[in-house]
């Protein structure tokens, strides 16, 4: 990120046009804020569904001046004719041009496919290759939705990027901080727990602490046709939702042996890279445990092109070693109390996290099961988002408990 | 038009409430056929300038190949409407079209001895050539004459699409010699989904739509009797009014490019700098931002009320870059920094005053803005 130069108030989202704000407000006492109460530039990503939607309704209506963009992602070099590209989600920005037509607000497609392919799809393969398992979103809103976008509209005179995911900013003592959303079900602070303080800084997430129901509700109270429109949880590049598939287009057919953790092999596969930690489904391996029980992947090594199996506590740990951390704030120093979340909507585990360098140790008080390379560890105090790192490796330090 | 929204009757229909419609249908086909110098047997309506140009690209070939099956080869300019290009691109995927993009010079032009020399090549191979009266995003005006002449020579057919000329510049059929000519409403100030095929009376396309033949047995479907009526008088007056159109509309534009070239050093005027209506649509401003992404430029500028045009889009809303612009050897990173800007009737030089005064400072955004897209 390029140095940017004003965070935003907190309480952006719920600005009331032409509020007359008190000489001494908190907002004026630091001098880098603007005044609570100007209405902002604001740029709202529309994916065309509901939560984006009403999150730009909201900040319309707040009083700010927004403008609808609808992200071209998927690149369809069809023909010579016009190197058509993004035309894939036809449907998607038809339904936010509908909607930013409704609001009332200016509408454009911007073509962010280059940047998609290399920044998220690339790496997408590239991890899997690697026998991790990345999450596509976190990457999305790290490098594309609060990087290639929020600098583009900082450079165009825009002042923060608005989106609808479910999660709240608040102003705390040290600067802006990221919360979870109060509705559970739909929180989503662990997609946006890589964004680090400047991101944040020019971030607007008007549906805040609402429900998925309330936001539904009031889509349709608005004329907001997309109202109904169901969620979305496929991994957007990935139409069919066919995973394996989509990742053999690239990485072609690489067999190899699918082995005990006594290296006995089990069984065969056709690329190593196409397990996940913890699968259970799809080993087609024959020969039953000798126990009976249920077989899972424990381990994938790329280099030596085999996937290691085993039983449901083989999967367990309690160790977790992070790299790449961003961290939501100022970075904090030595070991912290928190907890940690390593999947969208997953539990959390109490823990305590040492930062040593760029490396995040986090030790579990009680063991996890089925954690991958490659997904998020995102840290929590409270309901707040310290920051989040990339599993490099995990443990099982103490011995499993009697069951 | 209003006149004859009231008014009932099939222009097809023997009874009385018909035999006025179809007074109204071909009084306006004389006046339309007098206004661009065609005889009113050669006016084929249709529903807008993309059917007339599937109508003569796909009908002409189709009735060359059926008569001549060796005759399958197209040429055609690069810088194409749409309208034009996709049928081409259709015939040559699923018709067996072999299809030649002609070359055009830095100002999107069809020299005509480059059209003279890939037909003589193998004349007896070419179905038909279609090149455009004037592009409708640089503003070239093509020397149709001479390329009708070229085609000829060979005897082959060949159409025009007029869409953006006819109003604009002098359009004259029958002088042209053209074979099929596309005028449109919309492009004269007359209503939406109106246009029309001008085709001599010699050619006998096959048709795209079939069904009763209303239209010389080569265009089927009910006509739309008050948008004819409209059509055919919007093109009068658009046709009358041209010459003054043209001087008043070219000065104001004259003074644009003159002015954005001084507030803007390195941009680039697109198309002929020949300003007159010989070369150049008068209403026709595009440029190259170095620099720039064109839907920045776009989105900054209708921020500030002034609408211009980037081009094409794709379905979805994507900005591409300019295939014309391509053909003119731009590269796509200059096409993608293009903007058209286009004057018309209610144009005025205060409007020129504040696309001016604007255009310095959205130039300079939209540069800082190009420059984020650079991988950091």
């Amino acid at each position: 990120m390029t140095d940017h130069a004003t965070p935003l108030p907190s309480d952006a989202c719920e600005l009331i046009p032409a509020l007359p704000e008190p000489a001494d407000t908190a907002a004026e006492a630091r001098p880098a804020a603007p005044a609570a109460g100007r209405p902002l530039r604001v740029l709202a990503a529309m994916s065309g569904g509901v939560d984006s939607a009403v999150a730009a309704a909201r900040a319309h209506e707040a009083g700010h001046e927004v403008t609808g963009v609808h992200l071209a992602l998927s690149e369809n070099p069809k023909s010579f004719r016009t190197g058509a590209r993004g035309c894939c989600t036809l449907e998607d920005a038809r339904d936010a041009r509908r909607a930013a037509d409704v609001i009332g607000i200016p509408f454009y497609v911007w073509d962010l496919a280059e940047r998609f392919r290399e920044d998220v799809i690339e790496d997408f393969f590239a991890e899997y290759e690697a026998g991790r398992t990345p999450n596509p979103c976190l990457r999305c809103n790290e490098k594309i939705k609060f990087a290639a976008l929020l600098d583009r509209a900082l450079a165009l005179g825009f002042d923060a990027v608005c989106t609808g995911h479910y999660a709240v900013i608040v102003d705390g003592a040290a600067g802006r901080e990221l919360h979870r959303s109060s509705d559970q079900a739909k929180d989503q602070s662990y997609v946006l727990g890589v964004l680090d303080a400047d991101q944040l800084a020019h971030a607007l997430f008007p549906l805040g602490a609402d429900t998925k129901d309330d936001v539904r509700l009031e889509a349709e109270r608005r004329g907001l046709a997309v109202a109904r429109k169901p969620d979305s949880h496929d991994i957007c590049f990935i139409a069919d939702g066919d995973t394996q598939a989509f990742l053999a287009t690239r990485l072609g057919r690489i067999p190899g042996d699918i082995v005990d953790a006594d290296g006995t092999k089990l069984g065969e596969h056709d690329g190593a890279y196409g397990y996940t930690v913890g699968q259970r489904k799809g080993l087609r391996i024959g020969t039953p445990a000798p126990d009976g029980k249920p077989r899972y992947v424990l381990d994938i090594s790329p280099v030596a092109n085999t996937v290691t199996v085993g039983p449901a506590e083989a999967l367990d740990v309690d160790a977790l070693t992070g790299i790449r951390p961003r961290w939501c704030g100022a970075p904090p120093a030595g070991t912290f109390p928190c907890t940690a979340q390593v999947r969208a909507h997953g539990d959390e585990y109490p823990a305590e996290a040492e930062v040593t360098g760029d490396t995040v140790h986090v030790r579990l008080h009680k063991p996890m099961r089925g954690v991958a390379r490659g997904q998020a560890v995102v840290l929590y105090d409270g309901p707040r988002v310290i920051g989040s790192a990339t599993i490099d490796a995990t443990a099982r330090t103490e011995a499993p408990a009697a069951t | 038009m209003t006149g004859q929204l009231s008014v009932l009757g099939n222009p097809s229909s023997l009874h009385a409430s018909g035999r006025r419609a179809r007074r109204v249908v071909e009084e306006s086909r004389e006046v339309l056929a007098e206004a661009v110098g065609a005889r009113p047997s050669e006016v084929v309506y249709t529903a807008g300038g993309t059917e007339a140009d599937n109508l003569a690209v796909k009908g002409i070939y189709w009735a060359r190949v059926g008569a001549e099956p060796g005759r399958r080869r197209i040429l055609a300019s690069p810088v194409e409407h749409h309208a034009v290009v996709d049928p081409i691109v259709w015939l040559a995927e699923h018709e067996g079209a072999d299809v030649e993009w002609l070359d055009v010079d830095a100002d999107g032009r069809v020299r005509p001895d480059v059209l003279r020399a890939a037909i003589a090549r193998d004349p007896d191979s070419v179905a038909l050539v279609s090149v455009m009266w004037a592009n409708n995003e640089v503003g070239t005006v093509q020397p149709v004459a001479e390329l009708v002449a070229a085609a000829h020579e060979f005897g082959i057919p060949i159409h025009s699409d007029a869409v953006q000329a006819v109003g604009q510049v002098p359009v004259d059929f029958a002088a042209s010699g053209l074979d099929a000519m596309t005028v449109s409403g919309h492009k004269l100030g007359g209503p939406l989904g109106c246009g029309a095929l001008l085709l001599a009376r010699h050619m006998t396309p096959v048709p795209v739509l079939h069904g009763g033949g209303q239209e010389r047995d080569v265009r089927s479907g009910t006509l739309d009797t008050p948008s004819i009526a409209a059509f055919a008088a919007a093109a009068e007056i658009a046709v009358r009014e041209q010459p003054e159109y043209a001087l008043r509309v070219g000065a104001l534009r004259d003074q644009l490019i003159g002015r954005i070239l001084a507030e803007i050093p390195d941009a680039a005027l697109n198309g002929d700098p020949r300003l007159d209506v010989a070369h150049r649509l008068p209403g026709n401003a595009h440029f190259s931002f170095p620099g720039c992404e064109g839907d920045s430029l776009l989105l900054l500028l209708d921020a500030r009320g002034i609408e211009c045009s980037t081009g094409s889009a794709c379905s979805a809303g994507v900005a591409q870059p300019s295939h014309v612009l391509l053909a003119m050897g731009a590269d796509a990173a200059r096409a993608r920094g293009s903007l058209r800007f286009s004057l018309g009737h209610t144009s005025t030089a205060a409007e020129v005053d504040e696309l001016v005064e604007a255009i310095g400072p959205v130039v300079a955004r939209a540069r800082m803005a190009g420059l984020t897209a650079q991988r950091r």
